[in-house]
């Protein structure tokens, strides 16, 4: 067990480290149980049915990705149209551009849509994880380090209504956590 | 205790009778993984690296002379004129653009499918996409004779008041094209973020810690971040998968929407997609075989990976096969003239019958070697029969495009093609651009997705532990 010494500044959270992907899973589930908000896991590859011992809910990026798909469709709907019929009607081999002409359209229009929706799909993943963020308290922990090779690791904020530093601690002792870290802000 | 629990308390993946090969081998931990991926771009380089390097990008430096040669005197410097317009810049930019179909295929189809494989293989693969599709734009994108007249192509308001042609499948292609590659790129780097969070977090060096640091995101690998990650990858995933479909289908509308014999076939689509997907997945087996030997990922790129591409590659194989028969069948069914001499030509008495059969024997029949286990756990047959795939799908598409065009409706205007040495050169160092490419992707980012081979990991169940303590407890009843 290794805690490190009392500091004076302004405390960020708590870092607990947990043996396996099965002991986090456990506590994950027992700090949803005990009614903490701001708190997650951060490990090396999404866990499977984290999100229920978390307690989340679905992800609507789909919803975003929905609006992106018609966007590029109606986009792509209305350049051809308005191009071919109203601003440069082009007729190739005696054929006007006309309702008739819709499945000539239809290569474009399906690119477009993926492609729009591509787009929101980045864009969209960028704003729900609130990234880009190259600077995060995190960063300083030594211990959050492993996160990105084979750490399992749980952090509670202290901006948590139930997060008190000596409590919470004591609490990811209970539940199973092998090394402990306490982060500045 | 965990539900569906089995009575000899054992995982699932291990129960007799139901187990499968793993898909790490020799029981690896997360830390080895990180540790043997990184090490790659941490490492210096092998001889091997630097063997293939310095002839790959003298072979692309040949590529940029031809192109500047092309540029400054124009497409007369190519053997292409009357009857035969398209010659080896389209073969080529057919024939790249179907190796670009593997990398999608792996990364989505098989996503979607629940491949867990695809997870050793995605990221080269889907690399490799990337470069192949770089080396296909070229060859259309100067096909037009004024390079920097190539905006032309793109919907924007200009001063002639001109706007494109909707109905045209060329400018189908140009969408198609673009939004493929765009598509592959973010796709491509959203799977990239995990890892050069890794890169990020290992780097020793000032330098690589703000390289990696700044594309990493600053990525913390939350569960509140992999949750909208998990559903952005599913996503795109899904809407890959029909992107994948349609670009190549998109590609023989070129063909298949004109008149001249041999090109205005029905097939087409299904045909050139199923043709991409072979031909993909040869070029992933000549770039992995090699790359798995340098660098030693034999525990991760295993033979279950190498047999089970070598039986999509006699699938697909078997596919364009049928495509063949099919297209002659037809041509005679048919009882048109011109489509049926089109084809007497292009298998028995025409110009570029050799094509043909080296097409036949390359696509089709050394592919049916794949039947037998023995020839699959070959690796050299393997490398072998992809090479002859790489070789026999050029060929496909120089059978298709200008053998077709050289003898048309008008005997009175038919005309041999044969290209001049920029072409030669330019197709071999549009190899050495994909090649330098590729090494490069080698030296400088994870060649295998560390966060999503960790993820199939059997201890990487959450529950993996819980049958393990089962057992233990079990056996000390």
């Amino acid at each position: 067990m290794s805690t490190t010494t009392a500091s004076t500044k302004q405390i960020f959270g708590i870092v607990a480290e947990f043996d396996s992907a099965s002991d986090l899973y456990h506590a994950a589930e027992k700090v949803r149980d005990a009614g903490f908000k701001r708190w997650d896991v951060h490990t090396p590859f999404p866990i499977h049915g984290m999100d229920h011992a978390m307690g989340l809910k679905k992800s609507w990026l789909s919803g975003v990705v929905l609006c992106g798909g018609v966007t590029g469709f109606t986009t792509a709907l209305i350049l051809q149209f308005f191009t071919q019929v109203n601003l440069y009607p082009t007729i190739v081999q005696g054929k006007p551009t006309n309702l008739n002409t819709v499945p000539a359209f239809f290569p474009v229009t399906f690119e477009l849509t993926i492609l729009f929706s591509a787009f929101a799909t980045l864009f969209g993943l960028l704003i729900f994880v609130l990234l880009p963020r190259w600077n995060h308290p995190l960063f300083e922990s030594a211990l959050f380090k492993k996160f990105s090779d084979d750490g399992f690791l749980l952090v509670i904020e202290s901006k948590d209504p139930k997060f008190r530093e000596d409590k919470t601690t004591e609490f990811l002792e209970s539940i199973g956590a092998k090394a402990i870290e306490r982060v500045d802000a | 205790m965990p539900t569906g629990t089995t009575d000899q308390g054992v995982h699932p993946s291990e129960a007799p009778g139901v187990a499968r090969e793993p898909l790490v081998l020799n029981n690896r931990s997360f830390s080895w993984i990180t540790e043997r991926i990184c090490g790659i771009v941490e490492n210096r380089q092998p001889l091997g690296w630097w063997f293939l390097f310095i002839p790959s990008a003298i072979l692309a430096g040949c590529l940029i002379f031809t192109l500047v040669y092309l540029v400054s005197t124009g497409v007369g410097i190519w053997g292409m004129n009357h009857p035969v317009a398209w010659g080896w810049d389209i073969v080529n930019f057919v024939f790249w653009i179907g190796i670009g179909h593997a990398g999608t295929l792996i990364s989505a189809i098989l996503f979607l499918t629940r491949q867990k494989w695809r997870t050793s293989v995605n990221r080269a693969s889907e690399a490799m996409t990337l470069f192949a599709v770089m080396c296909a734009g070229i060859f259309p994108g100067f096909h037009v004779g004024r390079f920097w007249m190539v905006w032309f192509l793109a919907p924007v308001p200009n001063s002639n008041a001109i706007w494109q042609n909707f109905k045209s499948p060329l400018l189908w292609d140009v969408f198609a094209v673009s939004t493929y590659f765009t598509v592959s790129v973010i796709f491509w780097y959203i799977g990239l973020i995990p890892d050069l969070a890794t890169l990020r977090d290992r780097a020793r060096t000032k330098f690589r810690k703000l390289a990696y640091g700044f594309f990493a995101l600053g990525w913390r690998g939350g569960n509140r971040q992999w949750q909208h990650y998990e559903m952005a990858y599913l996503l795109l995933a899904a809407l890959s998968t029909p992107l994948v479909l349609s670009v190549h289908s998109v590609v023989s509308f070129d063909f298949a929407t004109s008149v001249v014999p041999g090109w205005h076939t029905t097939i087409f689509p299904p045909y050139f997609v199923a043709g991409a997907i072979f031909g993909g997945f040869a070029m992933v087996l000549t770039l992995m075989l090699p790359c798995r030997l340098i660098y030693g990922l034999q525990d991760l790129i295993t033979m279950k990976h190498i047999d089970n591409m070598a039986k999509i590659i006699l699938l697909t194989g078997t596919i364009v096969g049928y495509a063949y028969i099919m297209e002659l069948f037809i041509s005679y069914y048919s009882a048109n003239k011109y489509e049926t001499d089109a084809f007497h030509l292009r298998i028995l008495s025409g110009p570029y019958t050799w094509a043909y059969y080296c097409m036949f024997f390359c696509n089709v029949i050394a592919p049916q070697v794949f039947w037998f286990e023995k020839a699959r756990k070959n690796l050299w047959i393997v490398f072998i029969i992809a090479n002859f795939v790489n070789a026999g799908m050029w060929f496909e598409r120089f059978v298709i495009i200008p053998t077709s065009v050289s003898v048309d409706f008008l005997p009175g205007q038919w005309g041999l093609y044969s290209p001049t040495w920029v072409e030669k050169l330019m197709f071999a160092g549009s190899f050495g651009l994909f090649m330098s490419l590729f090494l490069i992707f080698l030296r400088f980012l994870p060649v295998i997705a560390i966060a999503e081979v960790k993820g199939v990991l059997p201890q990487a169940d959450p529950h993996y532990h819980d049958w393990k303590k089962l057992r233990e407890g079990r056996r000390s009843k």
